[in-house]
């Protein structure tokens, strides 16, 4: 087990450096094509335009600053060697370390995506075990009705949608993570009741996609396993009707919904809530993220994608290791 | 099997032949779908009147621009003023009015102004329909000349444009990057896929590894930097090209991985063998003789991912990070509506949102039916 753990992580890390690498050269090919340019030539542009006069000397001075002067590798080790370290370097834009800008965001990424795995759990299961078990009673067609569309509506036009109903029939100017007047407050009990109040709602918009999909699988895969020998044992040995369903079905039947939350689902809440929050404009990396790809801003934007990547790696390694821990007939090896 | 296979073939069986070919199962199955079907009614109608004949669907042209900015959509009645039943619908001339209140100025209508009739086949703004053959005949539209008599049944954008016909033109490009961008996916991860399970090794592994690099990389966040890295002085055309590109390289990893699958099995059926045996090239093996065998599970995974295309650049455009004005384009459109402002101001600019969804949704219909049907031999 440990050192399947360990295999993975170094796996990982691999990955991270790939990915890192890959999205560095990424960033950097608007400057590397003719007649391209990056974020120095954008303010350039706009320096001129506004008449000024020490416009190449105050952009030479910020080229030095940032380190683009160097050749395309050693920008690259630069930058990735100070990230091992926690210095993610500087945000062109704001002109301040990325580290304190992606600070709290980092962490209202998480949350959210936790909390949209928590609500799309929460309601896929009971309804795909409830639509099984009454097949192709109205409940079930109401919830597979449902789960369908579900799949189909992508999370970022449900919440332009909301928006619109919470601005024209509601009234209601910003759909936050926070009332106003803890937005800048520092965390305190108050202030935590207030985040849970407003985070369902993103949540929710969220969890609509991947719930559509898990019912759906949860629904098939109980009903295949409802028809096995050993429910017919349980049921014979005279087990509640509910113990059968809950504590010997719905037991086997969850474990591929395990794999495909590693596989699937996680990949899909992370870049559907960035997607949500960019609409519901939430303090989470997703918008700031497009921002910095829009003004160029190379090491906002690197930084954004490695955490994206890394958030992705690491939900897959925990759903192996859930995996494993719910279903002792798997060995990982 | 054999009772199973009475059921599945038609009835009155003595005139057909006996045996039927795969495909006329599939479509025998598929046509008991109804989700199916409605699907598969709901593409072809949105792609021939977007694709095919916008010019002719729209009552107006792409960039007709008319005086009346930010007009909330027109109705149309059937019944007027007066309460007397018309059996040829009509439309009230726009008016402009100044809401105190929101403090912005927009056009509604005007139920004291005369009224217009709507007429099917109106002359109207000339277009060269499939770009070869000049015409000037639109679906519907009004046969007056007033500059008053307007017909915007999804109101109009900040330049007065009618937004129901950009919505329409959009839609081709939109609709025409799910297909060509999976085509594109198709022949790539068709090909590698084939060539990684067909000779193993070395050239399996590099595959591989490139699939699982792929699917490490968040899929939004790469088509993103991939889509800001294009120069912003390309023509909108090159663009577009470039867009397609990027969805179907971020995208082929999947296919490749089930067609893999799928031909390391099939190289060791007696067929494969027997053609080996017979002299074929590796060439002819693989893709005369194994991949046809894939085109089942190719479409019906095709089909249900041509959704996601359309959703990514439908994203990417509205983020500003994909096809830009002069194109226009569902995302492009949706970068003016998606405004906390335009949302109070104009609200129907959201109209292209039920197209998007609609679209997506009569995918994935049609999807799940074809995929119950390409297993005819099933008893479900």
């Amino acid at each position: 087990m440990l050192s399947y753990i360990i295999r993975r992580i170094g796996y990982a890390i691999i990955m991270v450096v790939l990915v890192s690498f890959v999205g560095f050269l990424i960033l950097k090919l608007p400057s590397l094509v003719p007649g391209g340019g990056d974020f120095l030539t954008q303010k350039l542009a706009s320096l001129r335009a506004r008449g000024d006069r020490s416009a190449e000397q105050q952009i030479e001075t910020y080229r030095v600053r940032f380190g683009l002067d160097k050749p395309f590798l050693v920008q690259y080790i630069g930058w990735a060697g100070n990230f091992i370290k926690g210095d993610f370097g500087l945000s062109f834009e704001y002109e301040k370390p990325v580290k304190d800008l992606i600070g709290e965001r980092l962490t209202m990424t998480i949350v959210l995506a936790v909390a949209t795995l928590i609500v799309t759990w929460v309601i896929a299961i009971p309804l795909g075990v409830y639509s099984a078990v009454r097949q192709y009673s109205f409940g079930d067609q109401v919830i597979t009705t449902i789960s369908f569309i579900g799949l189909g509506m992508p999370g970022f036009l449900l919440a332009l949608l909301i928006l619109f109903v919470a601005i024209v029939y509601l009234n209601m100017e910003v759909i936050g993570l926070f009332s106003q007047k803890y937005i800048d407050a520092p965390w305190s009990f108050g202030k935590f009741v207030d985040l849970m109040k407003h985070l369902w709602v993103p949540a929710l918009i969220s969890a609509v996609t991947g719930t559509g999909g898990l019912i759906r699988i949860m629904r098939g895969n109980l009903l295949d396993t409802l028809g096995q020998p050993f429910v017919e044992a349980a049921r014979a040995r005279g087990l509640k009707n509910w113990q059968v369903i809950w504590k010997h079905a719905v037991r086997i039947a969850i474990n591929p919904l395990i794999v495909i939350l590693g596989s699937e689902a996680f990949p899909n809440i992370i870049t559907g809530s960035a997607l949500v929050s960019i609409v519901l404009n939430l303090p989470t990396i997703g918008p700031l993220f497009v921002d910095s790809l829009r003004k160029l801003d190379m090491y906002m934007a690197g930084t954004c994608i490695i955490f994206f990547t890394i958030l992705l790696l690491v939900g897959n390694l925990l759903a192996d290791l859930m995996l494993a821990w719910v279903d002792p007939r798997i060995r990982l090896e | 099997m054999a009772k199973k296979n009475q059921s599945i073939l038609p009835e009155k069986g003595q005139k057909k032949p006996v045996s039927q070919s795969y495909w006329s199962l599939v479509w025998w199955k598929f046509k008991k779908n109804k989700m199916a079907i409605v699907g598969g009614i709901i593409l072809i109608i949105f792609y021939v009147c977007m694709v095919g004949i916008a010019e002719f669907i729209a009552p107006y042209d792409l960039e007709h621009a008319s005086n009346f900015t930010d007009a909330s959509p027109q109705a149309i009645h059937f019944i007027d003023k007066q309460g007397k039943f018309h059996f040829q619908p009509l439309t009230y001339g726009l008016v402009k009015k100044i809401d105190e209140v929101k403090r912005v100025r927009t056009f509604v209508e005007d139920p004291n102004s005369q009224q217009y009739p709507i007429s099917l086949f109106v002359k109207g703004d000339p277009y060269k329909l499939f770009g070869l053959i000049p015409m000037s005949l639109h679906l519907f539209g009004i046969k007056s000349t007033d500059p008053q008599a307007t017909i915007f049944i999804m109101g109009t954008d900040s330049l007065g444009r009618d937004y129901f016909s950009r919505i329409i033109y959009g839609g081709r490009l939109s609709l025409l990057i799910g297909l060509i961008g999976q085509f594109l996916t198709i022949i790539l991860g068709s090909v590698l896929g084939a060539v990684s399970g067909y000779y193993g090794g070395a050239t399996d592994m590099i595959v591989q590894r490139s699939t699982e690099f792929l699917a490490a990389f968040p899929d939004i966040p790469l088509f993103m930097a991939l889509a800001a890295a294009i120069p912003s002085y390309f023509s909108p055309i090159a663009v577009y090209f470039m867009l397609t590109v990027i969805l179907a390289f971020v995208r082929w990893g999947g296919l490749a991985r089930q067609v893999r699958g799928l031909i390391l099995s099939l190289r060791e059926r007696e067929y494969a063998l027997a053609a080996k045996s017979s002299g074929a090239s590796d060439y002819r093996v693989m893709f005369r003789h194994l991949l046809p065998g894939t085109m089942s599970h190719i479409i019906v995974i095709a089909t249900l991912s041509i959704p996601g295309m359309i959703l990514a650049e439908t994203a990417l455009s509205w983020l500003g990070l994909g096809l830009r004005p002069p194109l226009t384009s569902w995302g492009v459109l949706l970068q003016e509506a998606a405004t906390i402002r335009s949302i109070r101001y104009s609200p129907w600019l959201l109209w292209t949102v039920p197209f998007i969804i609609v679209t997506v949704l009569a995918f994935n219909m049609l999807g799940d039916g074809l995929r119950d049907a390409m297993d005819p031999y099933s008893g479900r």
